[in-house]
């Protein structure tokens, strides 16, 4: 992940911004300028809730390089309140137990690293709600 | 004086055993665990470290203050363990915590003292009016050498700090610190693991600088150790914040609350700070508190605290540190410790 | 439009071809095609491909594959849709041939995955770099969540799923171009790694070398090439989000039922006129999906379609004749060739022990990412 297009989505990494369409409702996340509902082109900044729910899930266990050392790892497709979904890993947690339903707090979180002394890359992930 | 207005920490859900560590090393696990009265302490997750923790810690702290972020105009953060060696860990903090971008920001280094020294400024900058609110975090994710004392105690953890004059939850009354040469820890530059001085760290470096930082502010604020409901040390080991106690003159009672060393293990910049978070998570109105961290180099800070009325309300608006030392815990083979502090080398 | 027939076709054996390097596997298939059809000429190549540059470094196949076919000068150009990329270039292919603008026209697949690169790697930048790779997902975690989904939804076992691949692999085994010519056990699938839950790496397509090229002409030229032609009567193209995340329903592959959708409409036909069909089983899951997207079967069906025989040759649909790209491989720029070529040989009767009898109609669908393109044609021997 070089580093200008790693500091680009820092609004969606970071503070999980997100756009709602002022005429339809529909909220995008990432961030859009055209409603993939709609098509409408007013759409305002929301911050999504750090919590949600599983939607579907596995667990990675054939795991690309950079994510090795964290296989066998759980991943989810998470929704939050405000009806966006994001796919995130699912940690803190036995990941057989991650499943459909399971409602997860996301939490801030180093992603992956770049090879050979390269930038850190952070955003959110998922934790099971009390433990 | 500024007063605390929010605060939070957070501790890693993974665990390893003193007797864990031990064995992996042909020692006595019984012995060990008495000699440094540790039972066991946390390990940051593949994906944790000082940033993660000082941004779940500094969430915490905004929650409880229930500040808009934008207001803080100051942020520090103090650690041994800043992932990058050059380029800021409060950079990510700041946008993560949306602070960003009217504030002013700095990465502390002293050790284990960095913690407080990142309070002290930020106290400082709220009381002479240049910001309105500041936040300060001790954070690290230490490592100590494998087979090397500090293997058994070095753990991942912190605690952040708002402070403000607007409606505080904790007044500080006093501050005082006490600062030396003397070279009993280190880590040169590029160097993986910190060297010691052994013995040396003991008493003309630990008990010289806790002793002499404790007793001024005592001296300065005109109190005496019977003053206080709690009191806190910085925490290296069980045993050395025990024994400082007991030479300052003051009781287990007064220090119980605020040694979770056992059980935590020494989050360095972040393991008096932590305990404060402990005792601030069970006070009560107008309860004096005095915190003395320690950091190798070496130096001590000091502050007096006195819990306001509002203190007990904001509590449950984030988690305690016993819910965190208590709650839903991993523990790891040294195997996998190894594995999760990247002591392992992959062909990728 | 010209009504547009295959005239010719050729592939390279599936499999891990060390020999062959990619500019050779696309020479073998193309070479195939011109004399099997007994051409010289051709007005111009697509070449179907997924990521030569990242497999092996190399772009811009259009100008190289022509000259190492000894046809520099053609107009050639390379179509990307990932793993639908073969696909899409006999689409375009077709609509060139149709709309008059070229009279012979080479539409080939072909991809070199054994060279050495990360394939997990490469396959995952047909997922939403941004949202889905950061994250660390893979393309089997990708359709492990779909499984998943769908489970939640219907009554699917583990074992339905199996059975898709204990299925393909009987069918390959048939197959001389397979790369893998042998059959598995359903004990056997279900006690494979598990690659990423719930699916186990007999659940997986594998990693393949190959290459796949048919020749396209009007209908009323075809007869100067073969006297069996094959006629393509509809083609359809989809696409659909390329996030899971951002898809309504992550069990539902839209793409692939708007593309049949298309298709079907096309060649005025309806799923229930379809007698063979190659689907893109890339995971034994997605056959079961596309199977229900595409219409061939009610979803209870679809569903149990490998397990009661129904989509096994002498069912009632048989599907990946082939072995699909479960046992055939999948080389996955040239799979969505390589599925036209089973149905030109099963429209022709040229099927051998896989044929089925009586066939006049067929279908392929072949499918990007984690589904996020798909495009169906059908086929009807002449």
């Amino acid at each position: 992940m070089p580093s200008p297009r790693y500091w680009r989505e820092i609004p969606n990494r970071f503070r999980l911004e997100a756009a709602r369409c002022t005429g339809c409702g529909t909220v995008a996340f990432p961030a859009r300028t055209i409603c993939p509902k709609c098509r409408g082109r007013e759409l305002e900044s929301v911050r999504l809730s750090r919590h949600g729910k599983v939607v579907t899930s596995t667990v990675v266990r054939v795991a690309p390089d950079e994510f090795m050392m964290e296989a066998p790892y759980a991943m989810a497709v998470i929704e939050t309140p405000e009806g966006a979904r994001l796919m995130t890993q699912v940690v803190d947690c036995d990941p057989d137990t991650v499943g459909p339903g399971m409602e997860v707090d996301l939490v801030f979180r180093l992603i992956r690293k770049e090879d050979h002394g390269g930038i850190l890359c952070y955003g959110h992930k998922a934790v099971p709600v009390g433990g | 004086m500024a007063g605390i207005v929010g605060y939070g920490a957070y501790i890693p859900r993974n665990r390893i055993k003193t007797e864990e560590i031990a064995r992996q090393w042909g020692k006595d696990p019984a012995t060990m665990s008495r000699g440094l009265l540790l039972t066991e302490k946390s390990v940051p997750g593949l994906d944790e470290d000082t940033i993660t923790i000082s941004v779940a810690a500094g969430q915490a702290a905004i929650d409880r203050a229930g500040i808009d972020p934008a207001r803080i105009g100051a942020v520090y953060i103090g650690s041994e363990s800043h992932p990058y060696a050059v380029k800021p860990s409060g950079t990510v903090v700041v946008e993560a915590l949306g602070i960003a971008p009217d504030v002013h920001v700095a990465d502390f280094e002293f050790a284990c003292k960095a913690g407080t020294e990142a309070m002290f400024v930020a106290l400082g900058l709220v009381d002479g009016d240049r910001v309105e609110y500041a936040l300060a975090v001790g954070a690290d994710t230490s490592q100590g050498a494998p087979n090397d004392a500090l293997e058994y105690s070095a753990s991942a953890g912190g605690a952040a700090f708002v402070f403000g004059k607007t409606d505080p939850l904790v007044d500080v009354l006093e501050t005082y610190s006490y600062t030396t040469d003397t070279p009993d820890f280190w880590r040169r530059e590029g160097e993986f693991y910190p060297r010691h001085g052994g013995r040396f760290t003991g008493e003309p470096a630990y008990f010289k600088h806790v002793i002499a930082a404790t007793s001024g502010i005592l001296e300065k604020s005109g109190m005496a150790p019977k003053d206080f409901r709690h009191v806190v040390f910085h925490m290296p080991n069980g045993k050395f914040p025990q024994s400082a106690g007991k030479q300052l003159g003051f009781t287990k009672e007064q220090l119980e609350v605020g040694w979770i060393v056992p059980t935590m293990g020494n989050t360095y910049s972040g393991s008096s700070p932590t305990g404060l978070a402990a005792i601030l998570d069970i006070a009560e109105p107008d309860d004096l508190i005095l915190i003395t961290s320690f950091g190798s180099g070496a130096g001590s800070d000091s502050f007096v605290l006195r819990a306001t009325s509002l203190l007990p309300e904001r509590v449950k608006r984030a988690p305690t540190v016993k819910e965190m030392l208590d709650g839903p815990r991993r523990y790891l083979t040294y195997g996998e410790y190894a594995k999760y502090r990247e002591k392992i080398i992959l062909n990728t | 439009m010209r009504e547009v027939a295959i005239v010719g076709a050729g592939m390279t054996r599936f499999g891990e071809l060390w020999q062959s390097s990619l500019r050779d596997l696309f020479v073998e298939a193309a070479d195939e095609a011109l004399r099997a059809a007994g051409a010289d000429h051709v007005d111009s190549i697509f070449v179907g491909n997924m990521s030569g540059g990242q497999f092996v470094g190399q772009e811009h196949l259009g100008p190289l594959m022509a000259d190492h076919l000894g046809m520099a000068g053609v107009a050639a150009t390379r179509v990307e849709s990932a793993c639908a990329s073969g696909g899409v270039a006999l689409r375009l292919g077709f609509i060139e041939v149709a709309s008059g603008m070229s009279d012979l026209v080479l539409a080939t697949g072909v991809e070199k995955m054994t060279d050495g690169a990360d394939v997990t790697n490469v396959l995952a930048s047909a997922a939403d770099q941004e949202n889905e790779v950061y994250h660390g997902i893979t393309f089997p975690g990708l359709y492990a969540m779909i499984a998943r989904a769908y489970m939640t939804e219907n009554d699917l076992t583990e074992e339905d799923i199996s059975w898709v691949a204990v299925k393909n692999h009987k069918h390959g085994a048939m197959n001389p171009k397979a790369q893998f010519q042998h059959e598995v056990t359903l004990e056997q699938v279900m006690n494979s790694t598990m690659v990423s839950d719930p699916l186990r790496l007999l659940h997986c397509s594998p990693v393949s070398d190959g290459a796949a090229a048919v020749l396209l002409c009007p209908l009323e030229q075809a007869r100067k090439y073969t006297d069996r032609p094959v006629r393509i009567v509809g083609s359809g193209l989809a696409t659909a989000p390329m996030a899971l995340a951002h898809r309504p329903d992550p069990a539902r592959l839209d793409a692939v039922a708007r593309s049949a959708e298309r298709a079907y409409g096309m060649a005025h036909v309806t799923p229930g006129d379809i007698q063979v069909a190659e689907v893109h089983d890339c995971f034994s899951i997605a056959e079961i999906c596309c199977i229900e997207a595409l219409g061939l079967l009610e979803r209870e069906a679809a569903v149990k379609g490998a397990v009661t025989g129904c989509t096994a040759l002498g069912g009632r649909i048989p599907v990946n004749t082939s072995g699909g790209l479960k046992a055939k491989g999948h080389p996955v720029g040239a799979t969505g060739i390589a599925q036209t070529i089973e149905i030109f040989e099963q429209l022709r009767g040229e099927a051998g022990d896989r044929q089925v009898e009586g066939a006049r109609l067929g279908l392929t669908q072949n499918m990007g990412g984690s589904g996020a393109s798909s495009v169906v044609h059908i086929f009807e021997g002449v």
